[in-house]
Order: C-alpha cells, then structure tokens, then sequence
C-alpha cells in the first residue's frame, strides 16, 4: 500500500511538474483567444521565453529577474501579433506561424550566442539558479495529494492564477467586455467597448502568460537550456484551449491529462520497460490528435464547446 | 402651435462619403420631445448611415449636430449613449451567449468592477412590467425569438436612460401583431416625452407610427411632412421620385400538372433540432406558391431540401413526378430546379468573379459554353451580353466583379441565369429582400412573368404584401410545420399574422372573421 501511494505521489508530482508551463500557456491563449485573436506564435513564444529566461538567471543568479524577462520577451512577441493582426488586420494564423518560425530560429540562434565567450556563446549544458520545489510544511506530508504542495513556487502561483483568471473572465465587468469582444466586436463597439484596446490587451496579457510558460521549462521543470525544449508544447497548448473549452477553471485539466502521460511516461522508462522510448514520446501528440478529434465530433453533436464567435477575424468598424 | 419648443435634437448639413459613395448629402433632421420621426427612404438612400453618424458609428464629413440646443461632438456610441441617445440596429448589438441582463449592462458607463447581476434583473423587470414587455432578464440571447430580441434591444435603451431611440426597420423581423406591440411601447414612451426615429422604406409604417415624416433619396433630405397631412401615395412619389404601381396585374392562370410535390417532409437544422415537420404540399405548372412565417420558423431548411443542399430525415420530394428524395444540389438542377438563394452574395454569387462568369456558372457544364470542360470564353461573354441587356443588370461591363453592383442589380442578375436555366421549378427565397421599390418591382414582374410561361414558382418571403399581390396560394409556417393553406385573393393578414404565430387556419380565420 504504501508502496502504491508512493507511486502515486510520484506520478502526481510529475504530473504537476510537467503541467506548470502547459498550464500557463494555456491560461495565456485563453484570454487571447477569448478576445478573438489566434495566436499560433506560442511554440516560438515559450522558447524565447525559456532562452531569454535562463540566461538572464545564468548571469545574474536572480530567477525572479529572469521569470520577469521571459514575461517581457512573450509580451513583446504578442505585441507585434497583435499589431499584425488587430491593426493591420493581417491574417491571424499566418502572423502566428511566422512568430513561431521567427521565434523558434532566434532561439537557437540566443541559445549559441548568449553563453560566455569561454564555452563559445553556448548555453547548452550550462547550470544557472533554478526554482526548486519548495514543499509547504504539514501540507506535504499529507500522504498522494501531498505532491500538490512539493512543487517549485512558480505551480503554486497556478493555484492562485487560475481561479483568479476564472473569476475575472466570468464575474467581472472586464471579463464580460472580453467575452463580448470576443464573441461579437461589432456589438461590443457599438456598446461603447474599444474592441481594439482590449484585443491589444489580452493579446499581449496572454502572451506574457506564454512566456512564463516557457520559463518555468528552463528554470523549474528542465532547469538548463536545450534547443526545442519546448518539444512542441506550443502546439499543444493550442489543442488544450479547446480541451479546456476555453473556461480557465477547465485549463488545469488538459495540463493534467498530458502532464500524466508525461509521468507515466518517465515511469515506465524509469522501470526499463521494452516499449520502444520513440513510441511513448509520440504519446503527448496522438493524445492531441485524439482530443481534437474528440471534440470535433462533440461540436458536430452540437454540444456547445465555446469557441468565440469571433476568433481569428480580424475587426473593422466602417466594414463596407 | 404658437411657441416652438426647441428640438431635442437637431442635425445640419450632414454629409458622409464613402469611396465612390456620397450617402449622405447636406442632410438635415429636427426632432421635438414625445415625438416619432420617420425616415423614409430607398435602400441606399442614406437613413441608416445618418443614424450611425448619429451615434458615432461614423464620422461626418460636413454638418453639425446639436442635443437639447447644444452643439456636441459625438465621436462613440458611448458618447451618445451619455447624451441619452440609442439606436436598435437592423443586426441586433445583442451577444448571443450572453444573458439578457448581461447584454443589457454590457459596456455601460460607471459600471461596478463586479456588476450585481440580480440587481440589474430586478431593474429590467421593472422597466419592463411598466412597457408591458415580456422579458426573462437571465435567458440566453440565443434562446430568444428575433422579436424578443428586440425587446431586449429597446429595453437596453431605456435602462440606459435613452430620451432619444433610433429604430433602424424594426418590424422587418416581427409578425404583424408584433408591430402593434412595438407601437404601443412607442406610444407609452412618448408620452413620457422621449422621442424616437423611425427608419423604414415602408409607407404604411410611417403612417402607423410617426408624427413628422422625412423622405431621403440619395442621400438627401428631399421633403418634411406632418404625417397626418400626407398619404402612401404622395410618400412613394416623393421616395422613388416618381409615380409607382401599388398593384401588379395578375393574370389570371390556369395550373397545369404538378410539378413539385413535398410529401410529409421533415428535416433538421445544424443544431439537431427539427426544422421541418410533416410538411405536404404540391406546385403546378403556372402557380405560384408563397411560404408566409416569421424568419427562421423553416423557411431556409425548405428551401434547401427541394435544392438538394439539405438531407429530409424523413418524408418524400417528387419533381415532375420523379422522386428525387435527397439528392445531390446537381441531380435537383438537371431535374429542373432553380433556385434564387436568400443570401445573395454567400450563396447566389460569387463577389469576386465578373459578372459574366457569374451568369455563366448554370449553364458551364455544357455546350454551347463548354466543351468536354473547356470553356469558351466568347460564348460566356456573349451569353452575359444577351442576360445583361434583357435583364437590364446595371454594370459598368460585363467583368466587373460582380460584389461592386448594388443589391438590386445582384439580384437580376442570379435572376437572369436561374430563370434562364429553368426547367419547370424557381424556388425564389427573400428574392426582394432589402431591395428598393424599383427593383422590387421588377423581381416581382419576373415572377409573374414565369407564372405566365407555366413554371411553378415557389416563394418564400416575409412581406405579406408581397405575397398576396404575387402568389396564388399562400402556406403559412411556424416552427417548421404548415399553419395551413390559403387562396391569397381572399386571404386575411390578420388570419395570417394569428397563423404566423402558430395559430391553425381553422381557428385564425374563425379569429378574425368573428
């Protein structure tokens, strides 16, 4: 038995591990999306996020400093998203996928450049201060659900993000000017709501929120700077929006569903199992096929799934 | 009459241009308090962009407007909603997934951070006992019905502290009785002093329901009239700008075989929903059949599956004889269906094509303008030459993309290639939809026109008028199943309208006539 819940908690823990930055991700594209804007940049997002992140602590020791850089360096990208695509009205999933292409190649390109002269600017292989897991006294010693509270302090920013990010969406005068601007700009214009201001906003926010994302990978769940240490997490942040029908309080559960295969994953790999590692890493991206599939098929029984109305169109006002 | 009051709301020289469009020229509107003003007008004719510049949808070029006889700058609709000014717009500004109450408070001034939805409930209760409206504060938009829709819009008005409501065509969407209802929340609120106007193209609206009248045509305000001193007659004059025929001559017919006939159909819509119930019906050759019914009670799920671009769950479609139960769009077309769709420009046309291509897309398959796939340019050409000129389609040339035509001209010309390509069934849906009352006459002519030749002609339409004038039969629609039959030469519009709004025939002419 205790061996079980040893297990368990094993499992749980990693699970959370590997959740953070999807969860973050995830929680970003939603207020994205939910002001009608498609950002597919997040794959480009999270790297230059964890690139940007991990030198910053490499030289200055300060995780903090370095989660603030990622911050900016995602709000950033999302700027220029957003003024591709909310003021120059260009196509929302073309500026996206350039973001990714752009962020992905600058990122390799840091990851040789930012080192120290002495490794040749290289950044692989290199250790800078991380976030540890910091377990809360008591809390942790409660036996499975327990992991909940042996987790680096950037998951346990999610237990207070994610209900915060819930009620401001559903409760809030914010949140009801975002759901409409999402859902129908026309209207939200003609009720005195600045569609452009708040498709800037949440565009930006979310992508801040993306950048985090990726820092966690370099500074908590990976600490150290790999190319692609994304592993295409960008992508399925994407697919987990719609797992999560775009409701915040819902972003938590994609997060856990393939942060676990990652888990069982490293388990069953940990235990030398024969299973080829090639197929367990496909894993995470037949679970995304399968997810959309799944709620394709959930929309075409029209059941509502959430998506806003308006996502991906670009808004003008004298639409003659 | 002896002091003038100064009016609440005062427009001078409002002119707006788009591209290559002057829409509004020099116009001016007065307003006094407990007063409707209709603006009366052709489409195209500038009413509604006046009324956006009016709530700073849109900037003027020119002119200047004055509130309560003060000269102001409204550059949003929040600034006028602060100046007491809203507009019910033809698409209601009405969040579909949102509750009534959370439209109604949606982008309001000096809301709390966290609004106090039950409070507002209670508020829109009241405001709508005190206007006999019927509203549940936490529905869902999209579970409401287009009229109840727009009693949400005008109740946001109120709450808001409108004085002054801009209604652009509200009873387009409504039943008759609908209207009635409208106009008696109208008259509760000018009594209460609070002022309104009124755009229509429709004469009889702006007798039923203003006080001062003012007619646009292209973009200017050509005459005032009190309401009470005027009459349809002058109104249509001063709209068109000349006399035009109220009745078309129907020709007396004599229905040959049958040549469409629906038998016990049912379908659904996108949603699963049944959109269509037990519906039997039968056209003959020289007949036209109208659909009558408040948008969205079946008509465009009707229409789809005698044009083949919706499968019947249940149920049997014969043409000519021949069953042709869900069968492909072109199998329909070579059993001799044509078909005007409702939206013009998604479904009848393609935007971005030239004309002549567009009136080529029927007839490309085969000889004389295709040859084993190849087409022949000259022929399209000279076949859109023939159309253009019969039909009299208003285009600079032949390949112009065809979305720079006016809606009128969109029209005549997907009226031009179905009614070329017609074998015996025109199912014309909406086909005077948002058209001035030149084209509308046309399109009607053409109608009529096809009736002569012996097609049978199914229309559906949401103008009563339209439909008595034109169709020999009328069916009436609600919720996706036949109120019933009638002859249109003694139909009723009330015993139409009671039907529109589910009563069966037999009892809504024992309404009526009792």
């Amino acid at each position: 038995m205790t061996e079980f819940s040893a297990l368990l908690t094993s499992i749980l823990t990693i699970t959370l591990q590997a959740g953070t930055s999807l969860t973050y991700a995830t929680l970003g594209e939603i207020y994205t999306e939910r002001s009608g804007v498609l950002n597919l940049g997040l794959e480009g997002m999270m790297l230059l996020g964890a690139v940007t992140a991990f030198a910053t602590s490499y030289y200055t020791d300060n995780p903090w400093l370095a989660v603030l850089v990622a911050i900016i360096v995602g709000g950033l990208l999302a700027t220029v998203h957003a003024f591709l695509t909310v003021t120059m009205r260009a196509n929302q999933v073309v500026s996206g996928l350039s973001i990714t292409l752009f962020g992905t190649g600058m990122a390799n390109f840091l990851g040789q450049r930012l080192g120290p002269p002495e490794y040749g600017g290289n950044l692989v292989g290199l250790v800078a201060e991380s976030f540890r897991p910091t377990p809360i006294p008591f809390l942790s010693g409660i036996p499975v659900l327990g992991a909940l509270f042996k987790q680096d302090i950037l998951t346990y920013g999610l237990y207070i993000l994610i209900p915060l990010a819930w009620y401001y969406l559903y409760k809030t005068r914010n949140g009801l000017n975002l759901r409409a601007v999402g859902e129908d700009p026309q209207t939200a214009d003609a009720m005195g709501i600045n569609v452009f201001q708040v498709r800037y906003l949440y565009t930006i926010f979310g992508g801040m929120l993306v950048g985090l994302g990726g820092a966690h990978l370099s500074l908590a769940y990976a600490p150290g700077w790999t190319e692609n240490i994304t592993g295409g997490r960008g992508w399925i942040v994407i697919a987990l929006v719609i797992f999560a029908m775009w409701n915040p309080a819902r972003a938590i559960l994609g997060a856990i569903l393939f942060g676990g295969i990652n888990a069982v994953q490293f388990r069953l790999q940990a235990a030398g199992t024969t299973f080829p590692a090639a197929v367990l890493n496909m894993l995470p991206y037949l679970l995304t096929i399968i997810v959309l599939v799944i709620m394709t098929w959930w929309e075409a029984l029209s059941k509502r799934v959430g998506a806003p109305a308006a996502l991906s169109k670009a808004y003008m006002r004298e639409d003659k | 009459m002896a002091e003038e009051p100064t009016p609440i709301l005062k427009m001078e020289n409002i002119t707006k241009r788009f591209p290559g469009v002057l829409a509004n020229d020099h116009a001016n509107i007065e307003i006094y308090p407990g007063e409707v003003l209709a603006l009366l007008g052709e489409n195209g004719a500038g009413k509604s962009t006046l009324m956006n510049v009016l709530v700073g949808l849109y900037r003027p070029d020119e002119g200047d407007i004055f509130v309560r006889g003060e000269h102001v700058e409204i550059h949003s609709p929040s600034d006028a909603a602060a100046l007491g000014i809203g507009m019910v717009h033809q698409n209601f500004m009405l969040v579909p997934t949102m509750t009534v109450a959370e439209n109604i408070i949606l982008g309001m001034d000096g809301l709390a951070f966290r609004p106090d939805l039950d409070k507002v409930a209670r508020r829109i209760q009241e405001i709508a006992e005190h206007y006999n409206m019927n509203v549940d504060p936490y529905a869902y938009i999209w579970q409401l019905s287009v009229g109840e829709q727009q009693r949400v819009e005008i109740l946001k008005l109120i709450y808001r502290g409108a004085e002054i409501l801009i209604l652009d065509e509200p009873t387009a969407v409504l039943t008759p009785q609908e209207s009635h209802e409208l106009a008696n929340v109208l008259k509760v609120m000018t009594s209460e002093g609070k002022s309104a106007v009124f755009i229509t193209h429709k004469m009889e609206e702006v007798m039923e329901f203003s006080h001062w009248v003012r007619v646009l045509r292209r973009g200017r305000v050509v005459d005032v009239k009190k309401t009470s001193e005027t009459n349809p007659q002058e109104l249509a004059r001063l709209m068109v700008g000349r006399e035009v025929l109220f009745r078309l001559e129907k020709e007396a017919s004599e229905p040959g075989d049958v040549v469409l006939e629906l038998q016990n159909v049912y379908a659904d819509n996108e949603k699963g929903l049944p959109a269509l119930q037990d519906v039997s019906f039968t056209i003959r050759q020289g007949e036209i059949l109208g659909i009558a019914g408040v948008a969205g009670n079946g008509q465009r799920q009707l229409a789809e599956v005698i044009t083949g671009l919706r499968k019947v769950t249940g149920g049997h479609i014969y043409i000519q004889g021949d069953e042709e139960t869900n069968h492909s769009p072109l199998r329909m077309i070579k059993a001799g269906v044509s078909h005007i769709p409702a939206d013009r420009i998604g479904m009848g046309a393609v935007g971005d094509m030239a004309v002549s291509d567009n009136l080529a897309m029927k007839g490309y398959r085969e000889p004389p303008m295709a040859d084993g796939g190849i087409l022949h340019p000259q022929l399209i050409l000279e076949f859109a030459r023939k159309m253009i000129a019969a039909f009299r389609i208003a285009t600079p040339s032949p390949a112009t993309h065809i979305k720079f035509l006016s809606g009128g001209n969109i029209q005549k010309a997907i009226l031009a290639r179905e009614i070329d390509a017609c074998k015996g069934l025109l199912v014309a849906v909406y086909p005077s939809r948002g058209l001035d009352v030149g084209a509308t006459e046309s399109v009607r002519k053409r109608l009529l026109e096809q009736r002569a030749q012996g097609r049978a002609v199914l229309l559906i339409s949401e103008d009563l008028d339209e439909l008595i004038t034109i169709a020999d039969r009328i069916a009436v629609l609600f919720e996706g199943r036949v109120m019933g039959i009638v002859d249109s030469h003694n139909a009723d519009i009330d015993a139409l309208g009671l039907m529109m709004a589910g009563v069966p025939k037999q009892e809504a002419i024992a309404e009526t006539s009792g």
